[in-house]
C-alpha cells in the first residue's frame, strides 16, 4: 500500500478537487479526509457512515471556585496567558499543559479531557473513507488528524489497498505536520500567483524537511504564464518533477456543484489535464 | 476596533479584501494591518512594507542535566503532550511535542531541568503606505502557530482599527486570531465547499461571541445555497466581488485592486461604515 498526500502551502488552490479526481481515476483505494478544519472530500463522495465516534483529544484546567483561594500562583505559572487577573481560566488560551495544577497550593484545578472533534467512516461511492471534524470552538486539530489516519489505516487493512489518498490542510503548521507523518509521496497544488508561489516555498521546505518525495501540479496555469514560468524553474531547482498544469475550466466548480469530479464530466479540458496527471504520476510511482 | 477577515476554506479572498480594506480605510483614518496567518502569509506581497523591527517568538525546551537527573520519571508523567520520556538511563525530549509550558521543570525533584528558548518564529513589523504593518513567519518545521499569533496581537494600538488578516480553517490558529476581535468578516465562494466550510466558520465565530458578516467572492460562479443559508441564519451579505478574470489577474501578480481601479474604492469603504454600523 502506497499512500499520497495533498498538500499545497496556500488554501484554495485544488487540493480537493485534485484529490476527487485521484479518487474516480485509482483502483484499489481508501480515501482519508485530514483537513479536519474544513473537511470538503465528502461532499464529492456522497458518503454513507459506517462507524462515527466523538474524539476526545485536549484536556482543559478546571478551577473549583469554591476550594481556589486567590493566591495567583496559577496565573505566575502560566505561559499562555490563560488566566484573568481575577484568576478565571480563559478555555480558549489553555493549553491544557496542567501547570496550574502542579503549581496549586491546595489542589482547586483539575485538568479534564474535553470532546473536540467527531471522526468517522464511512462507504462511498468511490470507496471507503476516513473523515473528522472538529466541533466549534475547539483546538487541537493535529490530534484529530493523526486519529483520522489511524482509521484510513484501518481500513487499508480491510480493504487490502493499494492505495490510500489523503487530502490535507493548508498551511504549513500543525494539522499539516501531522498529515505528513509517514505519508510515502506528496502530491503539491499550487496556482500562477505570487501568493500561490510564496506559500509553495514554504510547504516545500516542510516536505523536504521529513524528507517525503513530492509532485507538482500547477492549477489554473494560464491565469498567469509568468507566474507559472517562476513555479517550474522553482521547481527544477527543487529537483520536484512537475506533473503537468490543469487550465482554468468552469465545469470544475459545475462539476463541483453536482457532488463530482471534473474527470467525470464529458469533455472537461480540466477533467481530462487532471486524467494526464494522474497518470503521469503512476508511470512514477505505480 | 479589531475587524478580522476570516474564512473556512482556503484561497477564498481573504487577503484581497483585507489589503483593500486597508487601503481604502487608511485614507479616511489611522488603521494598522496585522496578517495573522503566521503558516502562509501573503498580505506583505500586495503592500511591499518597509519592516524595521524583527523579533524573535520562542518556545522553552526541557534540557535534562544527567548528573542530577535519577531518571524517576516524574517529568515524563506530568507532561500532557508525550513531549519527554524516560528510557532507561536516559531522558528523551521530542521538542516538536513540548509546547514549552515548564511542567517538567516544576516538577522535577532534583532540578535537574533547565529550560532553553527554542525558535517557533518571527515577527516582522514596519509600516506600509503609512500605516503600521506586522507579520509573523511560523519557522518551517514547526507547528505551533498560535504563540505567533498572541505575540502579533499585542502590538494591537487601540487607538487605531485594526484589520487582522486571519489564517483559514477552525483549529486554533484561527481561534487565536479571532479572540477578542469586535468582527469576523468571513469571505466565502458560493459554492457548496465555501457553503460548508462558511458554516465551520460561523460556528467557531459564534463560539467565541464574535459578531459576523459574509463577503461573497467569485459571486456567480457556482450556485446560490451560500445566499440561502446566510438569510436563514440572518447574517448580513456585506460585499460581493464578482468573479472576473481581470481581478484574477491582479491577484496573481500582487497587485492591488483599489489602485487598479479606483472605482472599487468607495465599495470598500462603504464596506468599513457598514461593519462600524454592526460594532457600535
Amino acid at each position: 500500500m502506497k499512500s499520497i498526500l495533498f498538500l499545497s502551502g496556500k488554501g484554495g488552490t485544488g487540493k480537493t478537487s485534485l484529490a476527487g479526481a485521484f479518487s474516480v481515476l485509482a483502483t484499489e483505494k481508501v480515501l482519508a479526509d485530514c483537513d479536519v478544519d474544513a473537511a470538503n472530500l465528502h461532499l464529492l463522495l456522497a458518503p454513507r457512515i459506517v462507524h462515527e465516534g466523538i474524539y476526545q483529544g485536549a484536556k482543559l484546567a478546571i478551577k473549583d471556585e469554591q476550594m481556589c483561594t486567590g493566591c495567583g500562583r496559577c496565573r505566575e505559572v502560566c505561559r499562555f496567558h490563560a488566566v484573568s487577573p481575577d484568576f478565571q481560566i480563559d478555555s480558549y488560551l489553555c493549553e491544557g499543559c496542567g501547570a496550574c495544577v502542579t503549581a496549586c497550593p491546595v489542589d482547586a484545578i483539575d485538568l479534564e479531557i474535553q470532546d473536540t472533534g467527531r471522526w468517522y467512516t464511512a462507504e462511498s461511492r468511490l470507496g471507503p473513507l476516513a473523515s473528522a471534524e472538529l466541533l466549534p470552538g475547539e483546538e487541537t486539530s493535529g490530534k484529530l488528524v493523526a486519529q483520522v489516519k489511524q482509521k484510513a489505516a484501518e481500513l487499508c487493512q480491510e480493504a487490502a489497498a493499494e492505495w490510500l489518498l489523503i487530502d490535507g490542510s493548508p498551511g504549513i503548521g500543525c494539522p499539516v505536520i501531522a498529515s505528513a507523518s509517514g505519508v510515502d509521496v506528496v502530491v503539491l497544488v499550487t496556482e500562477p500567483t505570487l501568493s500561490g508561489l510564496h506559500d509553495l516555498r514554504r510547504v516545500v521546505g516542510v516536505v523536504q524537511h521529513f524528507g517525503i518525495p513530492a509532485y507538482l501540479v500547477i492549477n489554473k496555469e494560464d491565469l498567469n504564464h509568468t507566474v507559472a514560468e517562476q513555479i517550474e524553474t522553482y521547481a527544477a531547482e527543487e529537483k520536484i518533477s512537475v506533473l503537468g498544469g490543469i487550465p482554468y475550466d468552469p465545469s470544475v466548480t459545475a462539476a463541483m456543484v453536482a457532488g463530482r469530479s471534473a474527470v467525470e464530466q464529458e469533455g472537461s479540458p480540466a477533467g481530462e489535464a487532471m486524467r494526464e496527471i494522474f497518470a503521469r504520476l503512476m508511470e512514477q510511482i505505480g | 476596533m479589531r475587524i478580522a477577515i476570516a474564512s473556512g476554506k482556503g484561497g477564498t479572498g481573504k487577503t484581497t479584501v483585507a489589503v483593500n480594506l486597508a487601503v481604502s480605510l487608511s485614507a479616511e483614518e489611522a488603521i494598522q494591518f496585522l496578517d495573522c496567518d503566521v503558516e502562509e502569509p501573503n498580505a506583505h506581497l500586495f503592500l511591499n512594507p518597509q519592516f524595521t523591527d524583527r523579533e524573535t517568538v520562542v518556545k522553552l525546551l526541557p534540557e535534562v542535566d544527567a548528573d542530577r537527573c535519577t531518571c524517576c520519571g516524574a517529568c515524563a508523567e506530568a507532561c500532557e503532550f508525550g513531549a519527554i520520556a524516560v528510557l532507561g538511563e536516559t531522558v528523551l525530549v521530542y521538542p516538536e511535542l513540548c509546547h514549552g509550558c515548564g511542567r517538567c521543570r516544576m516538577v522535577c525533584p532534583t532540578e535537574a531541568i533547565r529550560e532553553v528558548p527554542h525558535e517557533l518564529g518571527v515577527i516582522e513589523s514596519g509600516s506600509a503606505r503609512e500605516f503600521p504593518f506586522s507579520h509573523g513567519l511560523l519557522r518551517v518545521g514547526e507547528a505551533m502557530a498560535t504563540p505567533i499569533i498572541h505575540k502579533l496581537k499585542d502590538s494591537i494600538d487601540g487607538e487605531r482599527t485594526a484589520i487582522l488578516d486571519a489564517p483559514p480553517g477552525t483549529g486554533c490558529p484561527t481561534i487565536a486570531a479571532l479572540v477578542d476581535v469586535d468582527l469576523a468578516l468571513l469571505v466565502t465562494e458560493p459554492t457548496p465547499f465555501g457553503l460548508h466550510d462558511l458554516q465551520a466558520a460561523v460556528g467557531v465565530a459564534r463560539a467565541l461571541d464574535v459578531p459576523v458578516a459574509v463577503v461573497i467572492n467569485r459571486d456567480g460562479i457556482g450556485d446560490d445555497l451560500v445566499e440561502a443559508y446566510c438569510r436563514e441564519e440572518s447574517i448580513p451579505i456585506v460585499l460581493r466581488i464578482p468573479f472576473d478574470r481581470q481581478i484574477a489577474t491582479l491577484y496573481s501578480e500582487g497587485s492591488i485592486l483599489v489602485d487598479a481601479k479606483p472605482e472599487w474604492k468607495d465599495t470598500f469603504l462603504e464596506l468599513a461604515t457598514t461593519l462600524k454600523g454592526m460594532v457600535s
